[in-house]
């Protein structure tokens, strides 16, 4: 790879600063971006290490629901959300593998915003609040396509802060050779309503299934989108699967989500 | 070029890296363990799986730069204080647990992490702690058989013994 | 009770100490005072006319030794092909041109087409990244049946069509085949494809080249399976370097599995460097490299025919395949679908006649060779597969048909229609000993089980036969091998007793280390421990072939016991001496040497020490010393056979397979270790369970690698696979090597896709869809669930 500047600050606020430098990148777990940068595919001047700053670690209640430090890695969120919001945490659990769970974190996840990513449905099924370095973003406007989320040039991603619902499951069905999600979907039953949240099968990345949101917020059960099904247009075709395969994944996981979520 | 420190299987350890040098780069060629592999360049098949600071991590996906301090363990540092095999790394011997030996270290190493948090795992367990891991001699019999054996349970029942 | 030493122990290995505590000895563990870094720039296109590579500004850049072109290699040879196949017509195969880089065109992706040498490996690739190259860029030939049509691009322009060649096996037979097709009850045709796979050792190809100007001595370590191999076709073909000054060393290898039989440019490039620079140069391939460099294996679309009697006779086969070559004759790229393929289509049974036609075809992508199993996976895969189709057309057991056609234990040795003959084998004996293991008889029982939770289950069999320990060299030679393929072995008893053996075969994970010190231990009755194994230099190792085929045993070891004997035959001389006794009189057990029907008797050590310290030695009638050499060339094959029986689950909904269960029953012939021989099925297992289900190498429309890294290729996993049962109690010895043994390393890569396939198909039966009769490999998720919707 190229070679680059390497810091690695202790606080939120010289990671910012060190992120204004020309050709500035930041680095959370690498899970993702070492690969690519050994494919020379990106090329930072300056690489920006997260994982010293102890203030972005860790998992607690708080105002708004149990709060995940941007820099926690995967494998602490497993053990640690597994009392508070048990989907979360077996999402966290099913990423990767272990050394990348020990490594890579929520931060990373939802920056980077890779359409087969776990996390980007756990936090738009949870309609989690994304907490930056400035600002505060509703996970409905957070992600925006490919690769591609709100967050500016230099924004760091702080803590995501997860409403703990009533019930809630995550379904992911691997793709067999990345072990990211050939599809996943992440089912979660608030008070005022359900959301059901789709990775690995959209064309344009996460996405809500709407349709079921509203047959499952009338009737918690997996006989309630019997009826639905998923439009193929749109969603992934590669290798592992053709859009119809994928929509049909949508649905079947649909079901087994609510069903696990009781 | 920077200086980093760290403290590897129980020796204090520095050298002169660039910010592109890999944890595993540094182990090999800066220090000369190369019982850590490198076998892939996507974080996938775990031959170079090192601990720090206690945990299993993919030593060719982290930067030497980001772990200046931490604590390093690698299969160099596994065998018992008296140069004999550890009851994992014996438990590897006994069950045929390697063929080639490309993607033992970092079996082992994985192993390890993986018994430390979950020291009676199941079948099903020992083979999900494994995700990380490929190897591509064993088909993976016996080295499922080696891990349930170094937790103390009895493997004699296992088919194909 | 078990032995602990010896042939039929399972001795652990000694081997594993050192790579359990990570002093391995790989190659890419070498590095030599002074040693450049190689970085090969490839080809980012399919097909296209290379019109300039510009190379000024890299050889600029910081660090850069040199940048080597094709221009540099204009004097040296290009890579060969060690296997010439003649075709139906008697014409001999096109073989093109195959330049260690890239000349005139690139002609796949990944084509190395500049080698640019620095002092670290991140300034030559920086380098390299500065090169210009310009290349027109050509349609790319990629479906092998389109490749052969009139006007289609052509990979090479100077031969006259992208057809390597139209082999037909046996000719004479093809006319009386198609008369048994026409008379015959029924006429089974299945249409398959062997997907294409990528081997993926997880050690990648690693090569140091070094150059000794006093000596004028070249040395290249290489991740090998056969360095004598590569020692001859890169001395005596690429460099032209005579053999007394290049020595190769394959030191300890991460695994094979075929890929690393090939002699590959990058072994000529760096060696080739290193002289011409004086300085050490090593190239260590990445993994995401070795996806578009390392040849690759199988590649067959196949139009498989059975024909039936009434009574369900076999009658005859015909087969009907197009071979991919990929790009370039890879080593032994040609003798895989033909002579390594068609020789096997007899498969356990009493087929009378059988036509074998191949076309192997040139394309724009990776070349192809063998790959564990080699030509006979697809025979097995071919031949397996339609005769569980015939079962269901036909309304019978898959296994009373198995049974019905199988060559009976009375007819050995057995010439089969297809040139080779079967020496040994019991088919119905492996067949009885997998429906017991596998508790055949209570499967209807676990599919209700499956019922009652959504799930449908199936079991599939497979019955398959090989032939390794290849082979005789005369006759290897009459079908095209360039080569020999002998083996070798140097037995060099130490004057304290210890013995030294020089093996031409090498070790790449099969424990050759322990197993043939188990039989030198045997054989002369001292302690293996005693014993030290040496392979893989062939400045120290006597010129062998090295190891694939499943041939290391049963060649190898073979020479060994050969060297062995001879060994005890002098040693018996000596004892004679030393007892004052007749020769004849000499008994050798538990390494004693004693006159038969007396107390009188010298110890092993007595009589290696009388060799080296000949004080007290007929020195009039024979030398000192205790050293032997044997080479052994096989009279035949060896022809391992056994049943494979997979159990599986589907969920009809996500279309995902489960094996639940498999099973394995091998005639091995006899077995040396049996922890080694069941470790190598297991390994043969996985990567045949891996084809069935996961593994798959495909190329876009463009020639472009989908499947280029760990993330789309699917490696199996600990968790895609159950623990296996593996018997080899079934033994029927070899007829025609000193050890009996037959083979063990590729058996399980053999037998178990059509197991797993014919599982998946007999669930799919079971549970209602009936109108699925055949899914490609791989069996993916995605697949099954199309075809259980006929999407």
């Amino acid at each position: 790879m190229h070679n680059f500047d390497f810091v690695k600050p202790s606080t939120i606020a010289d990671a910012v600063k060190a992120l204004k430098a020309e050709g500035a990148q930041a680095l959370s777990g690498g899970q993702t971006l070492v690969a690519s940068m050994k494919q020379r595919l990106a090329a930072p001047a300056t690489l920006v290490s997260l994982t010293g700053i102890a203030e972005m670690k860790g998992v607690c209640l708080g105002d708004g629901g149990l709060h995940v430090g941007g820099a926690t890695p995967h494998a602490d969120v497993a053990r640690e959300a597994a009392r508070h919001y048990p989907a979360l945490a077996a999402l966290a659990g099913g990423i990767g593998d272990p050394q990348v769970r020990n490594r890579g974190t929520l931060g990373g996840s939802i920056a980077n915003d890779d359409p087969a990513a776990c996390y980007p449905a756990g936090v738009l099924g949870s309609g989690a609040t994304v907490v930056t370095d400035r600002r505060r973003i509703a996970a409905d406007d957070f992600f925006q396509g490919l690769f591609t989320t709100a967050l500016h040039a230099g924004e760091i991603v702080t803590s995501v802060v997860f409403p703990i619902p009533q019930a809630a499951a995550y379904e992911k069905f691997d793709q067999p050779a990345s072990r990211f999600a050939l599809t996943g979907v992440f089912v979660a039953k608030y008070a005022d309503g359900v959301r059901v949240a789709v990775t690995g099968a959209g064309g344009d990345g996460v996405f809500r299934w709407t349709e079921a949101e509203r047959a499952l917020s009338a009737n918690f059960s997996a006989s309630a989108i019997a009826g639905l099904s998923v439009d193929p247009s749109g969603l992934i075709h590669d290798l592992h699967g053709t859009p119809e395969y994928r929509a049909n994944l949508v649905k079947v996981l649909t079901a087994r989500a609510v069903q696990a979520a009781g | 070029m920077t200086k980093v420190s760290m403290t590897v299987n129980g020796k204090a350890v520095s050298g002169e890296v660039e910010g592109r040098t890999l944890l595993s780069t540094f182990l090999r060629d800066g220090l000369g363990l190369t019982g850590t592999h490198v076998g892939c360049d996507t974080s996938q098949c775990g031959a170079c799986v090192v601990h720090v600071d206690g945990r299993a991590v993919k030593s060719c996906t982290i930067f030497a730069a980001d772990v200046a301090g931490a604590t390093v363990k690698t299969i160099e540092g596994m065998a018992n204080p008296d140069g004999s095999l550890s009851t994992l790394q014996q438990a590897f011997q006994d069950n045929h647990g390697l063929q080639c030996g490309f993607c033992t270290p970092g079996m082992v190493m994985a192993s390890a992490a993986f018994l430390a948090e979950n020291p009676t795992p199941t079948e099903a367990e020992v083979r999900h702690g494994l995700e990380g891991n490929i190897c591509r001699c064993t088909g993976y019999h016996n080295i499922v058989k080696a891990v349930l054996q170094a937790s103390g349970q009895d493997v004699s029942k296992i088919a194909a013994e | 009770m078990p032995k602990d030493g010896g042939i039929g122990a399972s001795v652990k290995r000694r081997e594993d100490v050192r790579f359990l505590t990570g002093k391995g000895r790989y190659t890419d563990d070498i590095n030599i005072r002074g040693q450049l870094y190689a970085f090969f720039l490839r080809s980012d296109v399919a097909h296209g006319k290379l019109k300039a590579v510009h190379t000024a500004a890299a050889a600029a850049m910081p660090g850069v030794v040199q940048v080597f072109t094709a221009a540099d290699f204009a004097a040296v040879g290009g890579i060969p092909c060690g296997w010439q196949v003649t075709d139906r017509f008697g014409k001999v195969m096109q073989e093109p041109k195959h330049p260690v880089l890239a000349d005139g065109k690139v002609r796949h992706v990944g084509d190395p087409i500049a080698m640019v040498v620095a002092e670290t490996l991140d300034q030559a690739r920086d380098a390299a990244e500065a090169i210009d190259v310009e290349i027109d860029e050509l349609p790319p030939v990629l479906n092998m049946k389109d490749a052969l049509k009139d006007g289609a691009p052509k990979v090479h322009d100077e031969l006259t069509s992208n057809l390597c060649y139209d082999w037909g096996f046996v000719e004479e037979n093809r006319e009386a085949v198609a008369k048994a097709f026409e008379g015959a009850a029924h006429h089974i045709t299945l249409e398959l494809r062997n997907n294409r796979l990528i081997a993926n050792p997880m050690e990648p190809r690693v090569a140091v080249g070094d150059y000794e100007d006093h000596s004028g001595m070249h040395t290249l370590y290489t991740t090998s399976q056969n360095p004598h191999v590569i020692r001859l076709l890169m001395g005596a073909f690429v460099l032209g370097i005579p053999e007394s000054k290049l020595r190769v060393v394959a030191p300890d290898v991460g695994g094979g599995f075929g890929s690393k039989i090939y002699h590959y440019a990058e072994e000529a490039a760096v060696t080739f460097a290193a002289k011409m620079l004086k300085r050490p140069v090593k190239w260590t391939c990445s993994r995401s490299e070795a996806f578009i460099s390392d040849a690759q294996g199988r590649d067959h679309l196949t139009k498989m025919e059975l024909a039936l009697d009434k009574d369900h006779n076999f009658l005859a086969i015909r087969t009907e395949t197009h071979a991919n070559m990929g790009a370039y004759l890879s080593t032994f790229a040609p003798s895989i679908p033909t002579w390594l393929h068609g020789t096997l289509m007899a498969g356990n049974y009493k087929t009378p006649l059988i036509y074998v036609n191949v076309k192997a075809v040139f394309t724009n992508t990776v070349p192809v060779d063998a790959y564990r199993g080699a030509g006979r996976p697809e025979a097995t895969y071919q031949l397996e597969r339609i005769i569980d189709l015939a079962a269901r057309q036909l309304g019978v057991d898959p296994i009373e048909l198995r049974r019905k056609n199988f060559i009976t234990p009375d007819q050995f040795p057995y010439q089969t229609p297809v040139a080779v003959v079967y020496d040994t084998g019991n088919y119905q004996a492996t067949m009885d000993k997998l429906l017991e293991l596998s508790d055949h008889a209570g499967f209807a029982k676990r599919l209700e089980e499956s019922k009652k939770r959504g799930k449908l289950r199936g079991f599939g069999i497979a019955h398959y036969i090989e032939a390794c320990g290849i082979a005789p060299s005369n006759l290897v030679g009459q079908l095209g091998a360039r080569a020999g393929l002998y083996e070798s072995a140097t037995v060099r008893v130490n004057a304290t007793g210890s013995i030294t053996v020089f093996t031409g075969s090498h070790s790449h994970g099969q424990g050759h280390e322990t197993s043939f010190a188990q039989v030198i231990s045997e054989m002369i009755g001292i302690d293996s421990a005693q014993v030290e194994i040496v392979h893989g230099d062939t400045s120290n190792t006597p010129m062998g072939m090295g190891t694939y085929g499943s041939r290391s045993l049963a060649v190898g070891g073979s020479a060994m016991v050969k060297a062995t004997n001879k060994i005890i035959n002098k040693a018996k001389k000596i004892a004679a001496h030393l007892l004052e006794a007749s020769e004849a009189d000499i008994e050798l057990k538990d390494g004693k040497f004693t006159v038969a029907g007396t107390d009188k008797s010298k110890t092993w050590v007595d009589i290696t020490l009388a060799a080296y310290v000949p004080h007290n030695y007929p020195l009039e009638s024979l030398e000192p010393g205790l050293e032997e050499t044997a080479f052994y060339d096989p009279s035949n094959f060896t022809y391992p056979a056994g049943a494979y029986g997979c159990e599986v689950e589907v969920d009809p909904e996500t279309g995902k397979v489960t094996i639940l269960a498999f099973t394995a029953a091998d005639d091995f012939g006899n077995v040396v270790n049996p922890m080694i021989v069941e470790g190598q099925v297991h390994g043969g297992l996985a990567q045949g369970i891996g084809q069935a289900l996961l593994e798959n190498c495909v190329f876009d429309e463009n020639g472009q690698l989908l499947s280029g890294s760990f993330m789309d290729y699917a490696m199996p996993r600990a968790d895609d696979l159950p623990f296996y049962k593996v018997d080899h109690s079934c033994v029927t010895p070899c007829t025609h090597n000193p050890l009996g043994v037959k083979g063990c390393g590729e058996a399980g890569a053999i037998g178990s896709p059509p197991a797993v396939v014919n599982a998946v198909i007999d669930a799919l039966q079971r549970g209602g869809h009936t109108h699925v009769t055949h899914i490609d490999m791989p069996v993916s998720p995605a697949r099954v669930w199309a075809a259980i919707n006929n999407r």
